[in-house]
C-alpha cells in the first residue's frame, strides 16, 4: 500500500516578497527603475529639497509682530545673532491685511462687504449645486440688488425700485408678447432708465454744432435738455420721492473707496456672471442666419478680441468721458466691470462656439423633427450639451478674468496685486518690503483659482453621461 | 513718441470738452479733486487708515483750505504715470500735484500749464561704499539699474554720452524692483531722482554701506499742473502755493500766524493774512485764503520738515528748495 500525499488542506498564502509590494514596490517601479531613472529622482528629491530648506523657514520663521521693516530685521537679527539669515516679514500684512482685503472702505463698515460676499454663496448655492431647492433662484435674482445696497450703500429704494421696475416692464412686455413685445420691453426700459430723447438731441446738438456757420443757442439747447432731463429718466424721480417719504437706507460709501479684493471681486464677479449670457447670446448670434446679427456678432468679437485688456481698461478710464453726454458722472467702477464684461464676453463666445461645433448635426436635426422652435431647441437640447462640453474652456476663461482684473491698477484703480502694494510701499515704515506683498495676494488668488478650478472638475464629473 | 501724440489729441479733445471754470466746478462740488500719486514715499501716499499724507498732499489740502475753507474737502485720486496728464485734461480732477517734471513738451502740446514749482529735483546714483566710487564720473562700464520708459532713461544716456563713458542698462519696472536688484547686487548703481534714492537709501537694511553720489545729471522740477485756458485757477494754485512760501521768508508758521497778524506792522504780512489789500477778491476768493492755507498745513519749510525734511526717515536737506534768501530755488513773487 502505498501511501500517498494528499494534501487537505491549503498553506496560508505567503505575503508577497518585501521588495515586490506596497509602497517599496512602487518606489522601486516609478522612481528606482533603472540608473537613469535613480539618478533622476535623487536629483528632483535633491533641487525639492534645496527649494524648501530655503522657503520654508523664510515663510515660517517670518515676524508677525513689529512696526516696520526695519524693526522686523531687528528682530530678525537678534534671532539668528545677526548671521544674515533672512526672513519673511509678515508684519506688514498683520499690519495692513484690511487694505489688501477692503482698500479704503470705512473700516466700521466692513460688515457690509463681508455680508455682501457671504451672501454671494447663498446666492450662487441654488446656480452652481443641484441640490438646492428651486426657489432659492430667486435670492439669486435679488442678489445683485442686495449686493450693490450693501457696497455702495445709499437709499433702500434704489434697487428695491430697480427691481420693481425692471419686473414691471418685463411683465407688461410678456403681456403682449412676440415683435411688440420686445420693442415695449426695449423703449420702457430706455424710458424709465435712460434718457433716450435727451441723448439723442444733445449728440444732434453736437453734430449741427459741428458745422460752420450753426449755432445752436446754448440757452435753447440747456432749456430742452434740461426740460427732458426734468422728466426722464423715470427712475431717477421715483427713488427719491419714495426714498423722502421712507428715508430708509444705508451709509453711501463712494466706489473709489473700493479696493484691494473687494474690487477684484466686485469686478471679477459681476463681468463673470453677466458675461456668460452675454457670451450665450453672441456665440448664436454669430451661427446665426440673420446677417446682420451674425455680422453685428462677428464685429463685436473679433473688435474686442482683437484689443488688449489694457486698451479697454484705458478707454474705459480715459475715452468714454468724451463720448457721454457733458456732466455725467459715470462711476469708474462701473465703466470698468462693462468693458471687463464686453472682454470676457468675447472670448466666452468663441469657447462657447467650440462646444456648438462639437454637437453632432443630428442634435439639431432632432430638435426640428420634435417640432421645437428656437429657442426651444436651444434651451432644451443645445445648449446644455454645447455649455458641458465648453466647461473646462469657460472656467479658464473665468479664472483669466479673475486674474486680470489685477490690470486695473493701470488706470489708478487699487488692484491688490500692485494698487494697494505701491500704497503700503510708499509708507516709510515698509519701504523696500519685496516679496511678502506678492506671497500673500498670490496665495489668496491661488485659493480663489484653486476653488474654481475644483469646481469645474466637480461639475465635469456630475454631468459625464457615459456616450463618450 | 506716439503716446505723446496720442496724448495731445486726447487733450485737444478734452480742451473743447473740459470748461474754463474750475473754480466753479469746486465751489459748486464742495470738494477738491486732486490728483495724486499711487504711492511715493514722503510726497504722497495713503497711511493704514486711507488717509493721504505727503509734501505734495499737503499743498493740496491748502489749496482745498484755500478755495473752500476746509482742508479735508478734498478728494485724492490716484494716478498713474500714464493716466495722469490725460486725467487733469479730461477734467477727472481740478489739479495735478504729483511730482510731474515741467518740460517743453508738456508745458505746450499737451496744453498743460505748470504754475510753480514746489520742488526741485535731480538724478542721482547710488553706490554701494566698497565699490570705492566716490563721484558719477567713475562709473565708466559700470550696470546701472534704470527704470524704463521714463525721462530718467534718457538722461542716463545723455550724461554717460557726453563724458564719453559705457554703462549697461538693467532695466526695472519700478522703483521698489530697482532697489530690489540693486540690493541684490544685478547692478553696480542705480539711478533715479535724488529724493527718491534718499528714501530708498533710509530704509536699507544696511545704509551706510550705500552711499549718494554728488553728482546730479537733470533738472527735475516737479510742481502743481492745471489745464491750460482757465488761467484764473492756475493763479489760485500759483498764489496758494506762493503764500505758503511767503509765509516762511516772514517766519510765519502755523502756531504763530494769529499772533504776527494781530501785530504786525509789515504791510505784505497783512495782505498776506487778509487785514488789507482786497488780494482774494482779485482771484475769486475771499481775502483770509492765504491765510487759510498757511494755517491748515503750515508755512513751505513747515511742509518740508514735516513730510521729507532732515527730520523724518528720508531726511533730505532743504538744498535747492531752500528759500532764496539761504542760498536755493525757492523765490516767490511779492504779494502785492
Amino acid at each position: 500500500m502505498t501511501q500517498t500525499f494528499i494534501r487537505t488542506e491549503m498553506l496560508p498564502p505567503e505575503a508577497p516578497p518585501a521588495r515586490d509590494s506596497g509602497a517599496i514596490k512602487w518606489l522601486r517601479e516609478n522612481l528606482f527603475s533603472g540608473p537613469l531613472n535613480t539618478i533622476l529622482t535623487l536629483l528632483g528629491l535633491f533641487i525639492v529639497y534645496w527649494g524648501l530648506s530655503g522657503l520654508l523657514p523664510w515663510i515660517f520663521g517670518g515676524v508677525w509682530n513689529a512696526g516696520s521693516l526695519g524693526e522686523c530685521r531687528e528682530i530678525i537679527a537678534a534671532r539668528t545673532g545677526g548671521d544674515g539669515t533672512e526672513a519673511a516679514c509678515w508684519a506688514m500684512v498683520r499690519e495692513r491685511w484690511h487694505q489688501y482685503l477692503f482698500g479704503f472702505y470705512p473700516s466700521d463698515l466692513y460688515w457690509r462687504p463681508t455680508l455682501a460676499f457671504g451672501l454671494l454663496f447663498v446666492a450662487l448655492a441654488p446656480v452652481l449645486f443641484s441640490q438646492f431647492p428651486r426657489k432659492m433662484f430667486l435670492l439669486t435674482l435679488a442678489y445683485p440688488a442686495v449686493a450693490y445696497l450693501l457696497l455702495w450703500g445709499g437709499s433702500v429704494w434704489v434697487p428695491v425700485m430697480l427691481i420693481l421696475l425692471v419686473g414691471a416692464v418685463f411683465f407688461i412686455a410678456t403681456r403682449i408678447g412676440g415683435g411688440w413685445g420686445v420693442t415695449t420691453f426695449v423703449v420702457l426700459l430706455l424710458l424709465c432708465f435712460g434718457n433716450p430723447l435727451g441723448n439723442i438731441l444733445w449728440f444732434l446738438f453736437r453734430l449741427v454744432d459741428a458745422l460752420p456757420f450753426v449755432a445752436v443757442p446754448v440757452a435753447f439747447e440747456q432749456s430742452v435738455l434740461g426740460f427732458l432731463a426734468k422728466i426722464f429718466p423715470l427712475f431717477s424721480h421715483v427713488h427719491p420721492w419714495i426714498h423722502s417719504i421712507l428715508p430708509w437706507g444705508l451709509t453711501p460709501v463712494n466706489s473709489d473707496k473700493f479696493g484691494g479684493f473687494l474690487l477684484a471681486i466686485v469686478i471679477g464677479v459681476t463681468a463673470i456672471s453677466f458675461s456668460l449670457p452675454l457670451g450665450i447670446i453672441l456665440a448664436l448670434g454669430r451661427q446665426s442666419d440673420m446677417f446682420i446679427v451674425k455680422s453685428l456678432s462677428v464685429g463685436f468679437i473679433e473688435f474686442i478680441r482683437g484689443v488688449p485688456l489694457i486698451t479697454l481698461l484705458f478707454t474705459a478710464s480715459l475715452l468714454l468721458q468724451y463720448f457721454l453726454p457733458p456732466g455725467t458722472n459715470f462711476d469708474l467702477i462701473l465703466r470698468v466691470i462693462i468693458l471687463v464684461t464686453f472682454f470676457a464676453a468675447a472670448y466666452l463666445a468663441e469657447v462657447i462656439r467650440g462646444g456648438l461645433a462639437a454637437l453632432p448635426r443630428g442634435q439639431y436635426e432632432a430638435a426640428d423633427a420634435l417640432g421645437l422652435n428656437y429657442w426651444q431647441a436651444q434651451r432644451l437640447i443645445i445648449m446644455p450639451q454645447a455649455l458641458k462640453i465648453s466647461i473646462p474652456g469657460i472656467v479658464s476663461t473665468f479664472i483669466g478674468l479673475f486674474k486680470d482684473t489685477t490690470l486695473v491698477s493701470f488706470v489708478g484703480l487699487l488692484d491688490p496685486l500692485r494698487g494697494v502694494t505701491m500704497a503700503v510701499r510708499a509708507d516709510i515704515n515698509w519701504k523696500g518690503i519685496y516679496w511678502e506683498p506678492y506671497v500673500f495676494v498670490g496665495a489668496i488668488f491661488f485659493i480663489l483659482c484653486f476653488s474654481m478650478s475644483r469646481y469645474s472638475m466637480y461639475l465635469e464629473r456630475k454631468l459625464k453621461t457615459d456616450h463618450r | 513718441m506716439k503716446k505723446t501724440v496720442l496724448l495731445a489729441t486726447a487733450a485737444v479733445l478734452a480742451a473743447g470738452v473740459a470748461q474754463a471754470g474750475t473754480l466753479d466746478d469746486v465751489k459748486a462740488r464742495g470738494e477738491l479733486i486732486c490728483g495724486s500719486n499711487t504711492g511715493l514715499t514722503g510726497f504722497g501716499a495713503p497711511g493704514a487708515d486711507g488717509t493721504w499724507t505727503g509734501f505734495d498732499v499737503d499743498l493740496c489740502k491748502a489749496l482745498a483750505a484755500a478755495v473752500l475753507g476746509d482742508a479735508s474737502k478734498v478728494k485724492f485720486v490716484p494716478t498713474t504715470g500714464e493716466t495722469r496728464f490725460t486725467a487733469l485734461a479730461s477734467g477727472e480732477v481740478d489739479v495735478l500735484i504729483r511730482n510731474s517734471t515741467w518740460t517743453f513738451s508738456r508745458d505746450t502740446e499737451l496744453a498743460l500749464d505748470f504754475v510753480a514749482v514746489n520742488y526741485y529735483d535731480g538724478q542721482g546714483f547710488m553706490v554701494k561704499k566698497d565699490l570705492g566710487v566716490t563721484s558719477a564720473k567713475e562709473l565708466n562700464g559700470a550696470t546701472v539699474c534704470i527704470q524704463t520708459g521714463t525721462t530718467t532713461e534718457l538722461n542716463l544716456a545723455d550724461f554717460f554720452k557726453a563724458n564719453n563713458m559705457t554703462y549697461t542698462a538693467v532695466n526695472v519696472a519700478d522703483d521698489s524692483e530697482g532697489q530690489r536688484q540693486y540690493l541684490a547686487g544685478a547692478c553696480d548703481t542705480y539711478t533715479t531722482d535724488a529724493s527718491g534714492l534718499a528714501a530708498s537709501r533710509a530704509t536699507m537694511a544696511d545704509a551706510e554701506n550705500h552711499i549718494i553720489l554728488p553728482e546730479i545729471i537733470s533738472k527735475e522740477p516737479l510742481g502743481p499742473v492745471v489745464r491750460h485756458g482757465d488761467n484764473q485757477w492756475g493763479d489760485i494754485v500759483r498764489w496758494t502755493y506762493f503764500a505758503l512760501l511767503i509765509a516762511e521768508e516772514k517766519g510765519i508758521t502755523k502756531a504763530n500766524f494769529e499772533e504776527i497778524a494781530a501785530s504786525t506792522t509789515d504791510p505784505e504780512v497783512k495782505r498776506l493774512a487778509g487785514l488789507e489789500g482786497d488780494m482774494g477778491a482779485k482771484i475769486g476768493l475771499d481775502n483770509e485764503f492765504a491765510k487759510r492755507a498757511v494755517l491748515a498745513v503750515g508755512n513751505y519749510g513747515e511742509v518740508f520738515d514735516a513730510n521729507i525734511g532732515e527730520s523724518t526717515p528720508i531726511g533730505l536737506a532743504r538744498g535747492l528748495n531752500a528759500l532764496w534768501t539761504q542760498g536755493g530755488l525757492q523765490y516767490a513773487a511779492p504779494f502785492r
